[in-house]
């Protein structure tokens, strides 16, 4: 049998419903891969997937059978990962759950297990990051906003951190790798996208924000200065601790 | 609020409280209440400074007046420094606003003594109890005990502060008397007695009415200094054990010795902080907390100094080679977790994983185990068995001869744990 290659939106649910169609149609080689469709190689069949909310459904349902609720929600964040070639890894997961007996979101010794615990890891770790390096600036109607640029697509799993710890303020984060944001308004959460024109990105206009948020950050960076004891100076394990990359979005490292 | 006023106070303030090193903000499980501010449950760094230290909680002191000398303070009485002091309402809005802009987890609030224990103490908690009640503010609050202070003071402060503690400084009561005159360990341990009594009476009472309120729901830690006296390591880690286990404190925290004063009692001024020792005897504090070892068998009569070459599970395992080795896919849990090279969390991911089928060294690797390490003291489901007849002293030569390039690579190493 040829190598089938499943082509699909990207989605969690889009992903479900190729592993849908892999049943379906007992495809055995399969490599599984985000769109937009391209023109394949010579002896692969190429296959558009169309995301089907109700066949998703059904494989959730029954991943929810063979793994624990964990199990499923980190299947759900590896996929978050959204790495390059790793999607493979993920359908090879879920068939190997689906093909066998008992739970196996355990066996480290399999390497799809092992592998979606790495990406698991790794996407765990930036959002934890993300959950220490986010910092809210003052606003003048009064919302707090960030900006943030993760290397995985890690907002939709930040929100529930953030809204049982701001509840008393709107707030907004935004991640400006991926243009979309999530926005509290002291009631719920929606996801926003902005059109930041040059003119209104909030980091230029410094008008948007409130008088005393330039106090803040100065007391935050005096802060900042003062705790560090210079006779332990160690920037190889500052550099570890917070990369490069993530400082153009932290206050004291402005 | 006058700009330049509170930017100054908050440089000497933040500056003086620096070198107490407890700066956790995990262990409380302090939920947000009716939409306020914040909660207190996960502890995160938020920020590091330029030495690597974590930064979570504003840590500062409410003052560095201070009526007593100890030789290894900076806020001493006879040093000649500017002073400076917070109003009530001043820490109160420094808090508020860093928490909401997430530079924070809560705070961290220290104090010279004015005056007296108790006058000291009476501010001290009364910033805790404004945050609470008039700002329903939920994340994490760490009082510093003023040592001394009064059973009623304890029990507010226990009402509103998520932590409490009440720092040891030196490791044995000599070293105390040598470097802090004006201080008898008796005023330390009464507070600590007392909020150990106080805990666990809560702890009784939350099972009968769950709406008890919460007192200190992430216990107490103390701090010593390390290097300013000349105790030994291991009397250093009995008496944190000794702490441990009759006050049921949640943490000892090390802090190596910054020499900041010339003082003849000292050492010299040029002398460097013992960063590795440091390192090495919050290893060893895992060790006893997380792994099941004694005491006796991470320092004893024989070796009354921990290895600073290699750390201190290597250590026992090298002076223990009769125990070795271990087989991984049999053996509990608490042996596997003496093995050089695996941590809590490989530990038990190989009891899970080995549920499935025998593991290899590959397998292990992946894992997380440091097989470089462990290969001298375990066998798996692979033929080749590094250790041979390897002598303890052979193996030590071997990993410190493959550890050593990554030490000059990166002299990172030293700071973190195994
Ligand atoms: S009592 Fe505390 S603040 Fe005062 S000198 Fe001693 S250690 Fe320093």
């Amino acid at each position: 049998m040829p190598l089938t290659n499943l082509v699909y939106d990207g989605t969690f649910e889009g992903l479900l419903t190729a592993v849908f169609e892999v049943y379906e149609h007992k495809l055995d080689k399969v490599k599984l891969q985000k769109g937009p469709l391209e023109a394949g190689a010579l002896f692969e069949e190429v296959k558009e997937v169309i995301t089907d909310q109700a066949r998703a459904q059904r494989v959730l349902k029954g991943l929810k059978q063979r793994l624990s609720s964990i199990g499923v929600q980190r299947l759900y964040a590896a996929h978050l990962a959204d790495m390059e070639g790793e999607d493979t890894t993920l359908l090879g997961f879920i068939r190997y759950a689906f093909d066998t007996k008992d739970n196996i979101e355990e066996d480290y010794g399999n390497r799809y297990v092992m592998r979606v615990s790495g990406l698991v890891r790794m996407i765990r770790r930036e959002k934890h990051r993300m959950e220490a390096f986010v910092r809210f600036q003052k606003l003048q109607d009064g919302t707090f906003y960030s900006a943030i640029e993760p290397d995985f697509n890690v907002l939709p799993l930040l929100i529930r951190h953030f809204k049982s710890r701001y509840a008393d303020q709107k707030w907004m984060i935004y991640d400006l790798k991926r243009r979309y944001g999530i926005y509290y308004d002291l009631h719920d959460t929606e996801f926003i996208t902005m059109d930041f024109s040059e003119a209104n990105y909030p980091a230029n206009v410094s008008a948007a924000f409130t008088e005393d948020e330039t106090l803040y950050q100065d007391l935050w960076k005096t802060y900042f200065t003062n705790v560090n004891i210079k006779s332990r100076k160690n920037t190889k394990l500052h550099l570890r601790h917070i990369p490069k990359r993530y400082w153009k979005h932290l206050t004291e490292k402005i | 609020m006058n700009m330049d006023r509170i930017t100054r106070k908050l440089g000497i303030l933040a500056d003086a409280a620096k070198y107490d090193v407890s700066c956790a903000s995990s262990g409380s499980k302090r939920q947000n209440k009716d939409k306020g501010l914040g909660n207190a449950s996960n502890g995160i760094c938020h920020s590091y400074t330029e030495d690597g230290r974590c930064v979570s909680l504003l840590k500062i002191l409410l003052t560095n007046h201070c009526i007593f000398d100890c030789a290894y303070c900076v806020s001493r009485k006879s040093n000649d420094i500017e002073r400076a002091a917070f109003t009530v309402q001043e820490v109160v809005d420094l808090t508020i606003n860093f928490y909401r802009r997430n530079y924070i987890e809560g705070l961290f609030l220290s104090s010279g003594i004015f005056k007296n224990a108790d006058f000291t103490m009476e501010r001290l908690v009364r910033v805790a109890k404004k945050l609470r009640t008039e700002h329903n503010f939920n994340g994490y609050i760490h009082l510093k005990s003023i040592p001394g202070a009064s059973d009623e003071l304890m029990q507010e402060a226990g009402l509103y502060a998520d932590r409490l503690s009440v720092n040891l400084e030196m490791p044995t009561v000599a070293g105390l008397k040598l470097l802090a005159p004006d201080k008898d360990q008796k005023d330390m341990i009464k507070p600590m007695a007392y909020l150990k009594h106080a805990i666990i009476q809560n702890k009784d009472e939350k099972k009968l009415f769950k709406k008890a309120p919460m007192f200190a729901p992430a216990g107490q830690s103390t701090q010593m200094i390390i290097g300013a006296t000349p105790e030994n390591d291991s009397e250093v880690l009995r008496s944190a054990n000794y702490f441990y286990r009759n006050f049921n404190l949640k943490r000892v925290y090390y802090s190596g010795y910054v020499p900041v004063l010339a003082d003849n009692r000292l050492p010299a001024l040029n002398t460097s902080v013992p960063m590795v020792r440091e390192n090495r005897l919050y290893q060893a504090d895992w060790l006893m907390r997380f792994y099941g070892f004694r005491v006796d068998e991470i320092v004893d009569n024989t070796s009354p100094h921990l290895d600073l070459e290699i750390d201190p599970k290597l250590s026992w395992a090298i002076r223990n080679m009769q125990a070795f080795p271990i087989d991984v896919n049999k053996a509990d849990l608490q042996l596997i977790l003496r093995v050089p090279g695996i941590g809590l969390l490989s530990a038990q991911k190989i009891v899970s994983a080995r549920k499935f089928g025998k593991l290899n060294w590959e397998q292990l690797s992946k894992i997380g185990v440091s097989v470089n390490r462990a290969k001298y003291f375990i066998t798996c489901n692979s033929s080749q068995f590094e250790r041979r007849d390897l002598t303890g002293n052979n193996i030590r030569q071997f990993i410190l001869a493959s550890s050593q390039s990554k030490y000059l690579k990166n002299n990172q190493s030293q700071l973190s744990l195994f």
